[in-house]
């Protein structure tokens, strides 16, 4: 991956945040990336298995026992219907793991697509391709999608879809960088001159060299799409009950904060270790490279 | 000189493109952005058609955007949908509090991340504990830390007010500050993670460099050649990080002032967002990315003014 390597340095101003994310978190977080892809993997079982698992029903109402307090039979206590949280807790898991998963696919798609357009193509293309870029970068994101899904009103695939459209932008500019720096190289010079079309070049010689940098984006993009999904419910505007997310019953909690602070501590502390998890193993890839080259 | 030239033009495409975007998601509405008034009975249909002309939303889209854009550049932002005062008025007088609570937080941030980094290069233990918190800093839910610091600290404790700016009638430096405390502990929260981790990086590259060595060999002492040779070298990309990140505070803000109550522009957001006050609305995105951008054009020209290194070679 010396490609990559040199590509940051020669196109420094471009990547500048990229290349911030990338070194961010070091090599000493990155040896924990074990045990943050053994707790996903758990939470996913949990998630896809919920309703095996769970002894409630993730709707279950049972008004004899509102806002209890965490219990051996009630272990993160229940809410003010009398619902089980840990129950709502993992059927919120699959909308919120979901909405990262999906739109970060969405995100890394979109980025690689238009930064290995602007980077192959060069010229006009490249900076129209770059402005749009900066001009989606320069609006602050959260307000944003706090906008778009005020005026929407999505459901949840929707709401996937305006996640992932303001998460491309970063990947674009890696893949770009890399893209300009891979495609003055002999391999693809010897490809073009063998008659392969632009369309090959690209997909077969230029874009592989940037899956590394593709594959650490989706990661970190994955954390930040949970994160978005869990603001704009917590401010009302995402997932819309009775569909339980963590961000919307965030939503749900923050008025009795006080008197059943465990409705808003469970739900975000899940927040927390998945993204934190994601951002872990997000890192560690990005290790994996610098140590290759 | 063309550099600055071309910075300006790339500039001034952005914040373009920014308010084409801008105009375009407003008018995605399903009513347009007189909306609000369609599910109010009282409000005939007449009396809708007849907004719509006198707003001229029944004149053509380029023609309705050129005629917002010109009217938005001479600073006529239009009128407040909620309570009919002008736009810039109302965020106007929300400034203050967005400058106070921002601007400490930045400070806050700052003086941390250059603690955090200076340190971290120095020590291997240190180094490791900021690695990790800095993990865990940029995973954390702003809002959700909010709560939960309003949790400990106002309900459990009562060392410190869970909301608002001051409180009612007291008007003391110390009522001030102790309602500043939490929210600007928030804000940079999300900020110090990142940036303490990009100083360590800076100055780490710098302390590869010759003149360390040369410094060293002198007899200079480990401090005085971080502080005196590293960091001299590794301020200047810091502070452009710091002002590149402009877009994530006013995120970061409009969260944190919803939490705290904090009587900011971005509450006004939270405020314009739940009455669907579209003319508020779009004037925060546009002053936002403007400033941003503005932000972005500073910090890129300041740095190619100081530091030849990041002159294009031809």
């Amino acid at each position: 991956m010396t490609t990559s390597g040199i590509s940051r340095i020669a196109f420094a101003p471009d990547v500048r945040l990229s290349r911030r994310r990338r070194s961010m978190i070091g090599r000493a977080a990155s040896s924990g990336w074990m045990p943050a892809v053994s707790v996903l993997l758990l939470l996913l079982l949990l998630a896809v298995f919920a309703p095996l698992i769970t002894p409630y029903g993730f709707d279950a109402i049972d008004l004899a026992h509102r806002r209890e307090a965490p219990s051996l039979a009630h272990w993160f206590g229940t809410d003010e219907l009398g619902r089980d949280l840990l129950t709502r807790i993992l059927f919120g898991a699959r909308i919120s793991l979901s909405i990262g998963v999906i739109s970060a696919t969405m995100s890394v798609a979109i980025g690689t697509a238009i930064g290995g357009i602007a980077g192959y193509a060069g010229g006009w293309v490249d900076d129209a391709l770059m402005r749009l870029t900066d001009a989606i970068l320069s609006i602050p994101r959260l307000p944003l999608l706090m906008i778009a899904s005020a005026v929407l009103q999505p459901r949840v695939p929707l709401l996937i879809v305006l996640v992932g459209c303001v998460g491309w932008m970063e990947t674009a500019r890696v893949v770009r960088a890399d893209v300009q720096s891979i495609k003055s190289r002999d391999f693809v010079s010897a490809a073009r001159a063998m008659g392969a079309t632009p369309a090959r070049v690209v997909a077969r010689h230029v874009l592989p060299s940037a899956l590394p940098s593709a594959a650490s984006a989706t990661t970190i993009a994955v954390g930040r799409g949970i994160l978005l999904e869990s603001a704009l419910s917590f401010f009302g505007v995402g997932v819309q009950p009775p569909t339980a997310s963590w961000g919307n019953m965030l939503y749900q909690a923050q008025t009795t904060m006080s008197t059943e602070p465990w409705l808003g501590i469970f739900p975000g502390a899940f927040i927390f270790i998945t993204v934190l998890c994601f951002n872990v193993i997000g890192d560690a890839l990005v290790g994996e490279r610098t140590r290759a080259a | 000189m063309s550099f600055a030239i071309r910075r300006v033009v790339q500039t001034f495409v952005v914040l373009l493109v920014v308010s084409v975007l801008v105009f375009a998601l407003i008018h995605a509405a399903p009513g347009g952005p007189v909306e609000m008034y369609l599910e109010n009975p009282n409000v005939r249909p007449e009396d809708i058609a007849r907004l719509r002309h006198q707003l001229g939303l029944d004149r053509p889209l380029p023609a309705q955007y050129v005629a917002w854009l010109a009217s938005f550049v001479r600073g006529d932002w239009g009128f407040s949908f909620s309570d009919g005062r002008p736009v810039i008025e109302r965020l106007v007088e929300r400034v203050p509090a967005t400058l106070e609570l921002v601007g400490t937080s930045t400070l806050l941030a700052v003086i941390a991340a250059l603690g955090a980094g200076v340190v971290s290069v120095k020590r291997r233990a240190v180094d490791r504990v900021t690695a990790i918190a800095s993990v865990a800093g940029i995973s954390l839910p702003v809002f959700w830390f909010g709560l939960v610091l309003q949790l400990l600290f106002a309900n459990a404790l009562g060392w410190l007010p869970s909301s608002g700016r001051s409180s009612f009638g007291d008007t003391s430096l110390v009522d001030r500050l102790s309602h500043l405390v939490l929210p600007a502990i928030v804000l940079a929260s999300a900020q110090v993670a990142g940036w303490s981790r990009y100083l360590r990086g800076s100055l780490r590259q710098a302390l590869a460099m010759q003149f360390t060595v040369a410094a060293r060999s002198r007899g200079a002492s480990e401090w005085r050649i971080i502080l005196r040779h590293a960091l001299r070298n590794a301020l200047l990309p810091f502070v452009t990080v710091v002002f590149l990140d402009a877009s994530i505070m006013a995120s970061g803000a409009v969260v944190t002032e919803s939490v705290f109550a904090w009587p900011g522009i971005g509450g006004l957001f939270n405020e314009a967002l739940a009455r669907r006050d579209y003319t508020v609305l779009m004037a925060f995105l546009m002053c936002g990315a403007t400033a941003v951008a503005l932000l972005n054009f500073v910090a890129d020209i300041a740095v190619h003014a100081i530091d030849p290194r990041t002159r294009p070679a031809t």
